[in-house]
């Protein structure tokens, strides 16, 4: 069954000036995890906070939890969780109070608000800094308590909307890690990045988006064949190049390419590890020995290359990432 | 129902916030207390009233008004920050009466103007302020204050889901509320103005406020300079009216405002 379902979603700004969906349509298995990669200005955003029945559209269909968004919003915002771009979090309270005001508002009654509110202070690591107010929170952390406050009541459906945008390689190590204990709870989870590799850690499944339309899809695996196969990469010493080069090439079939200052050779493989030891065994016959050798599969970055014919630039300096506040995009 | 409770517990939140940042609530009282000072000491002296008690008995019911009037930019630039840090579409994602958070919000911005108004009131006391109407009418006096805050506090919705920055919800809120509060009897008669301004002044709501406060403090309303006029004969309803005017503008105008703010 489809958790989430969206079809043609068209979004658009300024009366028309600025296209942020442009027929988009994607959907999401149940219990599996699809992100929705792209770079900063494709319509992520835009696309959670339709989802998330924020934002109407200006056409398309939206099903989330088998519920219409559009027409039953109220019963949507029964089964989901959202975690913005920015975390949404009240500042001037504590963790403690934030949790159970939301626990409240999500009708769990007192007690059992500060139950909940205390359950997931512990699970996400927060329960010492539970009690200071959110503003002296490090921005991992920050994120963690907003990720628990859409978490209070177990969502069917789990927006998360770049997650790990803005900290540092701890801080996105930790939330990784927490995001993969809740899969494994069995969420169904749709989660934005613009970081390839984050992407390919946590989906079971990729769809990528580039001025509001997903311009290819699949696992990443399938994204990456759809590339093309793995590169053969041998480093050698300056005097075995020319030889190297004649061996490569005769074992993958295709034209070897030299990276001169790297000395490095490499070629298009369809055979894999098989080309490789091949390969491996008649320099070695030849008396020569590389000093390094990998295969080296495609990267997603090299997937947007390929499927965009530009490389996954920034679209506009219109959102500062870092700060973890909104800046607001006026022009 | 829930949608009550939802209400009160943004309430909650709201005075909760006073409680994590107590500076709020000192400032938002330093400045009316300052103006007590300064008025009746500068002023005080050459303003001559001929009412007995001297001229504090007609500021303090200025002040009071002047006070509450500031609930406006003070929702604006609340719900101006929120709205930045992007809390709002945490709110709004929530199972919850949509209407929620502008009620909550209203309703604890408008609570806290008893702790203020409380305050001032001591004030008031230490230099002078001796109220000769009755405790009834006194209590009446504040609960007045209080809903003209609270009629307030919705124009102040709006204004802070206009403007989006909260810096600038500051700057415009002041803009519209100080010249409102001068432009009036409050803290001084009427009769000097030029004759067009004092058509405006005795129908600006902070006059009618002023006086009706004063008529409820016991105190005759002789600032009411063109006399004979409806507002100046009956501030209170008049105050009344432009409440209910005020709040059947608003309350609706500033939830639609709100729930489509997204788009
Ligand atoms: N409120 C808005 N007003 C005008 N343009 C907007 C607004 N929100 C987003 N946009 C524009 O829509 C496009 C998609 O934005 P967004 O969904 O935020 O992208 P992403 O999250 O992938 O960075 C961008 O060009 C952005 O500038
Ligand atoms: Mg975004």
């Amino acid at each position: 069954m489809k958790s989430v379902i969206a079809e043609d979603l068209v979004k658009t700004y300024r009366n028309g000036a600025v296209r942020a969906l442009d027929h988009l349509s994607l959907d999401v298995e149940e219990g599996t995890v699809l992100s929705v990669l792209g770079p900063n200005g494709a319509g992520k955003t835009t696309c959670v906070r339709i989802l998330a029945t924020l934002l109407k559209p200006d056409s398309g269909r939206a099903m989330v939890g088998g519920i219409d968004v559009i027409k039953h919003p109220d019963k949507v915002r029964e089964v989901i969780g959202l975690s913005g771009q920015y975390a949404a979090v009240d500042e001037i309270l504590t963790g403690w109070d934030n949790l159970v005001m939301f626990g409240q508002l999500y009708h769990l009654g007192k007690k059992a608000s500060i139950a909940r509110a205390e359950e997931l202070l512990e699970r996400f690591s927060l329960t010492e800094s539970a009690k200071r107010p959110i503003k002296t929170y490090s921005g991992g952390m920050r994120r963690r308590l907003d990720l628990a406050a859409s978490l209070i009541v177990k969502p069917k459906v789990l927006f998360l909307d770049e997650p790990t945008t803005g900290l540092d390689p701890r801080g996105r190590q930790e939330m990784w890690s927490v995001i993969e204990e809740l899969v494994k709870g069995g969420v169904t989870l749709l989660l934005t990045t613009q970081y390839l590799e984050e992407a390919d850690q946590l989906a079971d499944e990729i769809a990528v988006i580039d001025h509001g339309k997903v311009i290819a899809r699949g696992t990443s695996d399938a994204l990456k064949k759809q590339v093309g196969g793995e590169r053969l990469e041998i480093v050698v010493e300056s005097q075995n190049i020319a030889k190297t080069m004649e061996v490569v090439a005769t074992i993958s079939g295709n034209k070897a390419t030299l990276d001169e200052g790297l000395r490095m050779i490499s070629a298009p493989v369809s055979t894999g590890a098989t080309a490789l030891i091949e390969t491996l065994r008649s320099l070695d016959s030849a008396g020569i020995h590389p000093l390094d050798v990998g295969l080296k599969r495609p990267s997603l970055d090299d997937v947007f290359l390929s499927l965009t014919g530009h490389a996954a630039e920034e679209k506009k300096e219109e959102e500062v990432a870092t700060t973890g506040r909104r800046k607001k995009a006026k022009k | 129902m829930s949608a009550f409770k939802d209400t009160m517990i943004i309430t909650q939140r709201q005075l909760r916030l006073l409680t994590r940042v107590p500076e709020v609530l000192i400032f938002s009282t330093i400045q009316p207390v300052m103006f007590v000072l300064l008025f009746r000491y500068v002023f005080g002296g050459s303003i001559s009233t001929g009412q007995p008690g001297g001229y504090v008995q007609l500021l303090m019911p200025g002040i009071f008004v002047q006070t509450v009037a500031f609930t406006l930019a003070g929702t604006a630039s609340g719900l101006a920050e929120d709205m930045k840090k992007g809390l709002i579409d945490r709110f709004r994602s929530l199972p919850i009466s949509q209407s929620a958070l502008v009620m909550g919000r209203t309703l604890g911005d408008s609570l806290l103007n008893i702790v203020v108004l409380a305050v001032m009131g001591i004030a008031g006391y230490v230099v002078g302020w001796r109220p000769t109407s009755g405790a009834l009418n006194v209590a009446i006096g504040f609960i007045f204050l209080l809903l003209f805050g609270y009629a307030l506090s919705w124009v102040g919705i709006f204004v802070g889901l206009s403007a989006k920055d909260a810096r600038v919800v500051q700057n415009v809120s002041f803009i519209v509320t100080f010249p409102l509060t001068f432009l009036s009897n409050a803290f001084a008669p009427t009769t000097g103005m030029p004759r067009a301004l004092q058509y405006f002044a005795e129908w600006n709501p902070v006059s009618t406020m002023v006086a009706g406060c004063r008529e409820l403090f016991g105190l005759e309303n002789q600032f009411g300079a063109t006399a004979g006029s409806f507002p100046s004969e009956n501030p209170l309803l008049t105050s009344f009216l432009y409440m209910l005017v005020i709040m059947a503008i608003f309350i609706p105008v500033s939830v639609r405002k709100y729930k489509r703010s997204a788009d």
